[in-house]
């Protein structure tokens, strides 16, 4: 798992797909943050990072697919999954050093963004007037969010050859995990199911942890979500043999 | 540590691709695996490697079977794929360490084992380059060195001569060569001259099934019902000179005949003939057939 993983980083940094995700996240998350009119915390009056975690899903949902797409499709057009496949790794490994990789690329991108932690921290009236619980909780279902994401995107990269589809179809899916189940249950049919349909997507606990409140439930919903994306994975990938 | 190949059979949607073949590869010989394209050469070797699950049939690697613990098959086998794909944006030494540390070689070993194997394939001037700034005989080469780094006991290889230029075929066929002395070898060809050159024994295999598997000698010997000769002449001989003595020549080449006969003393003959009337005769040699001929042979039976 150790190799797949060091040479998945290895071809990221290679390539400029770890520069670019990191500069496009920061860059973009920075602009909603500091600049633009609607968004920022500047004109808003209020120490909140609220911009960072209500669109950060969003700006999630488009650059782990950008990470992901190729991980299984370019291996399964240039041949070299066979390769991999007769080299003795399990295929979990294979699919988790994978899996880890793109979750180190999507932590390294969240990370500078603690200094507008400080930031904001300075700029509070008075200095440290901030939610610090809550912004960790946020922190916290950030990153979960940003794992269910990359297993979406790995599950749609080795559903097929190619990485547009395989792009297009994760960012669908991530978009429909984050928001659809939420929208869904908006729909005045489902009378008492309505609470459980939205508790299925991820809107629901990532918006409960960034109240602060770490829940376990929360917490297994998560953990769970990517265990069951990456099983999906390897039970694909064993069809295809 | 041989291999042994039992009732093996693939299917795929209706194809029968490999149907319910059996051979064994021994220990210390190549095994040269033939067959014409489409026939499941590949599919066979993929299955010994564990890239493709078996419909049915086994696969044993020294007793160690591919569908039970295909992780311990794994790691004492050397694969080189057909298309030999490698990882175009890594460089030569950093893709033969990944290839090392999957198989579980480590800090000095594994440098040393790197360097040894840019020194067997001939890679010595190329080691600094990206792969993918290899011509194919090269990238050939960094095929056959990711298969032999971690000194495997059973070598796997589909068409480990395409590409080649002939220096580089030859240098190739020396390296599989040397290093099949204590290993269990197979290796896919279309080329004859190459199986003539390395392999031991011949399976040949047409649409899914075995048609021949033999040690190459016999292979040749059994299927030389010929009775042919040639027969070579300083300078151009009038053919009429053999039709009078009843036999049917052959344009053989320049100056040269083949007569076929099923006459027993076809050569004591030949040479009353000559020096009656005293014809200036260079050589007089028995047919052969060539492998290709065998081969064809075998290969386009199975189609009528």
């Amino acid at each position: 798992m150790i190799s797949i993983f060091l040479k998945e980083i290895n071809e990221f940094l290679d390539s400029l797909i770890a520069y670019v995700v990191i500069g496009v996240f920061l860059v973009g998350i920075g602009l909603l943050m500091w600049v633009f009119p609607d968004t920022n915390v500047l004109d808003y009056g209020y120490a909140s990072m609220e911009p960072v975690f209500s669109l950060g899903p969003y700006v999630f949902m488009f650059l782990i697919p950008a990470i992901t797409m190729k991980s299984f499709a370019e291996e399964k057009r240039n041949g070299t999954l066979e390769l991999l496949y007769t080299l003795p790794f399990r295929e979990i490994d294979v699919i988790m050093g994978k899996f880890l990789a793109g979750y180190f690329l999507v932590l390294f991108s969240v990370l500078p963004t603690l200094v507008y932690y400080f930031s904001l921290f300075q700029l509070g009236n008075p200095a440290g007037n901030l939610d610090t619980p809550g912004i960790m909780g946020s922190y916290i279902g950030l990153l979960l969010l940003g794992g269910v994401f990359t297993a979406v995107g790995i599950l749609s990269s080795a559903l097929t050859g190619n990485q547009i589809v395989s792009f297009i179809l994760s960012a669908f899916l991530c978009f429909l995990l984050y928001a659809g189940f939420d929208s869904l249950a908006g729909i005045n049919i489902w009378a008492d199911w309505s609470y459980l349909i939205s508790e299925l997507g991820i809107m629901a606990h990532y918006s409960s942890m960034s109240k602060g409140l770490i829940d376990l439930v929360d917490l297994a919903y998560f953990i769970g979500a990517i265990a069951i994306v990456l099983m999906f994975t390897k039970l694909i990938l064993g069809l295809k043999k | 540590m041989s291999v042994v190949i039992s009732e093996l059979t693939k299917i795929y949607g209706e194809q029968r691709a490999v149907d319910a073949i059996s051979f064994e590869a021994p220990k210390g010989k190549v095994t040269g695996f033939l067959g014409p394209n489409g026939a499941g050469k590949s599919t066979t070797m993929k299955m010994a490697v564990g890239y493709v699950v078996p419909t049915s049939g086994s696969i044993t690697l020294d007793g160690v079977s591919v569908t039970e613990d295909p992780l311990e098959v794994k790691k004492m086998t050397g694969y080189l794929p057909e298309h030999n794909p490698l990882y175009l944006d890594m460089y030569v030494r950093e893709f033969l360490r990944f290839i090392g540390s999957a198989y579980g070689l480590k800090g000095s070993t594994l440098k040393h084992r790197v360097e040894e194997m840019i020194e067997t394939v001939g890679l010595n001037r190329e080691k600094k380059k990206k792969i993918g700034a290899l011509s194919k005989g090269y990238r050939q080469r960094v095929g056959l060195a990711q298969a032999l780094i971690h000194n495997p006991s059973v070598l796997i290889l589909d068409e480990p001569t395409t590409g080649l230029d002939p220096n580089q075929i030859l240098e190739i066929r020396e390296v599989i060569k040397n290093i099949s002395q204590d290993k269990t070898v197979i290796l896919s060809t279309h080329i004859m001259q190459e199986v003539e050159a390395i392999c031991d024994k011949v399976v040949i295999i047409d649409k899914g099934q075995i048609v021949a598997d033999d040690q190459l000698t016999v292979l040749k010997e059994g299927m030389n019902d010929s009775n042919g000769i040639i027969i070579t002449f300083e300078q151009a001989v009038d053919r009429q000179v053999f039709v009078s003595g009843g036999f049917e020549p052959k344009e053989y080449g320049e100056n040269a005949y083949l007569i076929e006969s099923d006459r027993d003393d076809l050569r004591a003959a030949l040479l009353k003939i000559t020096s009656e009337n005293d014809l200036p005769l260079l050589s007089l040699t028995k047919a052969h057939k060539s492998l290709e001929e065998i081969f064809h042979r075998l290969t386009q039976n199975q189609k009528s």
